[in-house]
């Protein structure tokens, strides 16, 4: 698969950052070839700090530096980062730290490694904290400029990451505006919300179900905490029908936001398409399609949703 | 003679401790009068601070990890004038920023939330690194509680706060005082989970060690010029107290580790600490209009 993982983008956005800008400090707990700002340690080794395999004590330590001035990143697997949530929810939201939660191996595209490794309720976690902004693009270009962003963004951010690498989704003239969804693909019959590791997946089942004579209309929702409400309504008001994919715990994701806000302001139905029980080890295209999140398992959703 | 001015100092803000728990109706008496005099030593006698500007980048900063000794951390804040003496009885309610623990938003001068035990360690640490890296030669102090020790994170903490930032950056800037009062929530902490031997935990961990009596303002200064003098590493101040410091009925009994006192015990909690004996209190109060008011005050909450 050609396309970079987004984790593999946040390094090299961490770098160029980095250059520019002396208060950016990365705080890992052992896992900085994976998290991938290994190259950042490498070129600012005062500025880079591996405090072991002691996340909670990352989280508070990157508290701290943001206490003090600095503007931390602060990075783990998804799970495991967000897995120390009560320390998250003092030490990062309630003291209102100026902290980016970096979590990357997203969801159950990770594969072989199986549940213990994937993040699949961290977004969940994350959307009950009231002042935590979520982010989770889906491809390169997308990722850097989030990540240009969350630099700039005061107060905590949740950067979302994918092991996986992504194809290009986004338009090349793209840029990256908080909070705001961007319409990747037009359409009229059903609204496709999708975020991170599975847009490509939407885009592709899109053109499968054109030939079919099915207008999907995909949004790629960068941003999930908050959600682009105007965006959102505006579609799901001319379509109808709402579908959310998500490498995420349909339990409380971007599905559960999106569900969340329709039932009270537009009451449309919506499936939600994610991750149900557990994960397991496995080949990632297989996990996706025992999901329903690669291309034939979405249109296969959207077709039950539009009844045909 | 400095003694002299921190214990009246650590008097007043005691009386403030029973006035403000009294008023809540909640709270914590045990873990904030044993931990006063440290507090009243480092706002009065050691902390380059300035309460009008409580942001200022070069602050010395203290974190209380024992988030529910707040009560002592607002007495002393009040007497410094980071914020007026009369918002103390506004404690726990609606509306208040002297919320049940330290929230950082709400009360400009708390460095963090805290009172989800075990986290201030950390704060510090990411704290006393940021200094170093921005060239301040400020100070961080931090004070856990002793039963708060038993959680993990306090370790993963003290583990890596001596090699961080090494070599150009050591965390001598670092000062943790541990407020070894012996007693916890459900019982004495020796019960309920010893952690001897405390010292040598701290010492292994690669810390500089001071053991004082946490109620000695001498031995406080004294332990406090040792870790500033000390380099290369964080010191850790482990200060043995006493568990409602001052209150006869509240020391050492776990009991009042977590509940306030009616208006009748408050009024004998200020005489004791105030020193007057009971045949006497009559004539003190007599004598003494502000004491006089306050005794007023919190018969008045009745109960």
């Amino acid at each position: 698969m050609a396309g970079k993982a987004s984790r593999a983008a946040f390094g090299e956005a961490l770098v160029e950052l980095g250059a520019r800008d002396e208060r950016i400090v990365t705080v890992d707990a052992d896992l900085s070839k994976s998290t991938m700002t290994a190259a950042f340690a490498k070129k600012y080794p005062e500025r880079a700090f591996n405090v072991g395999i002691a996340e909670s004590n990352m989280i508070g330590i990157g508290a701290g530096l943001a206490l003090a001035g600095r503007i931390p990143f602060v990075c783990s697997f998804a799970c495991f980062l967000v897995g120390r949530f009560e320390t998250i929810r003092i030490s990062v939201a309630y003291t209102n730290a100026n902290v980016k939660l970096v979590g990357t191996h997203a969801g159950i595209a990770i594969g072989e490694d199986g549940y213990s490794q994937m993040g699949l309720e961290d977004v969940a976690m994350l959307r009950a904290l009231p002042n935590v902004a979520i982010l989770q693009p889906a491809d390169e270009l997308e990722t850097k400029q989030a990540v240009a962003y969350a630099v700039e963004h005061d107060g905590p951010v949740y950067l979302r990451l994918t092991r996986q690498n992504l194809e290009p989704v986004c338009p090349l003239d793209y840029r990256f505006r908080f909070g705001r969804w961007l319409v990747l693909r037009p359409g009229h019959d059903v609204t496709v919300v999708a975020s991170g590791g599975p847009v490509w997946n939407a885009l592709q089942a899109a053109g499968e179900l054109e030939a079919q004579g099915i207008s999907a209309e995909v949004i790629n929702a960068a941003t999930v905490k908050p959600l682009d409400e105007e965006l959102l309504l505006r579609s799901a008001g001319k379509t109808g029908r709402v579908v959310t994919v998500e490498d995420h715990s349909i339990a409380g994701g971007l599905g559960g936001g999106v569900a969340e806000l329709l039932s009270e302001v537009l009451p449309t139905p919506v499936r939600r398409l994610g991750v149900t029980g557990f994960g397991e080890s496995g080949d990632p295209h297989g996990l996706y399609a025992k999901h329903g999140l690669d291309p034939a398992g979405i249109a296969r959703s959207v077709r039950e949703v539009l009844g045909r | 003679m400095a003694d002299a001015r921190l214990a009246t100092i650590a008097r007043e803000c005691r009386v403030q401790i029973i006035r403000m728990l009294t008023h809540a109706g909640s709270g914590h008496p045990g873990g904030s009068l044993s931990v006063i005099d440290v507090l009243v030593s480092l706002f009065f006698a050691r902390l380059r601070h300035d309460p009008a500007r409580p942001a200022w980048a070069d602050r010395d900063r203290v974190v209380l990890s024992k988030g529910h000794g707040v009560p002592a951390l607002y007495a002393v804040m009040a007497k410094a004038r980071y914020f007026d003496e009369a918002r103390l009885p506004s404690l726990r309610k609606l509306g208040s920023p002297l919320q049940g623990h330290p929230d950082r938003t709400a009360l400009p001068g708390i460095e963090a939330a805290t009172g989800s035990l075990g986290q201030g360690l950390s704060i510090a640490i990411g704290e006393a690194l940021g200094l170093r890296l921005a060239g301040s030669s400020a100070r961080v102090y931090c004070v856990v509680g002793d039963g708060e020790s038993q959680e993990g994170q306090v370790w993963e903490a003290a583990m890596s706060a001596p090699k961080l930032g090494q070599p150009a950056h050591p965390l001598d800037n670092l000062c943790v005082i541990v407020d070894y009062n012996k007693i916890q929530l459900d019982d004495f902490v020796a019960r309920v989970l010893d952690l001897e031997p405390l010292v040598e935990k701290w010492k292994a961990f690669g810390w500089a060690v001071v053991e004082i009596d946490g109620h000695d303002f001498d031995q406080i200064a004294k332990a406090l010029d040792q870790a500033e003098a000390i380099r290369g590493r964080p010191t850790v101040v482990v200060a043995h107290t006493v568990k409602g410091k001052g209150v006869s009925f509240m020391e050492n009994d776990p009991a009042w580790h977590g509940k306030a006192p009616k208006p009748a015990e408050a009024v004998q909690a200020i005489r004791e600490i105030l020193g007057v004996a009971p045949s006497a209190w009559d004539a003190h109060l007599a004598a003494d209009a502000p004491t006089r008011a306050l005794v007023a005050e919190l018969v008045g909450l009745g109960g």
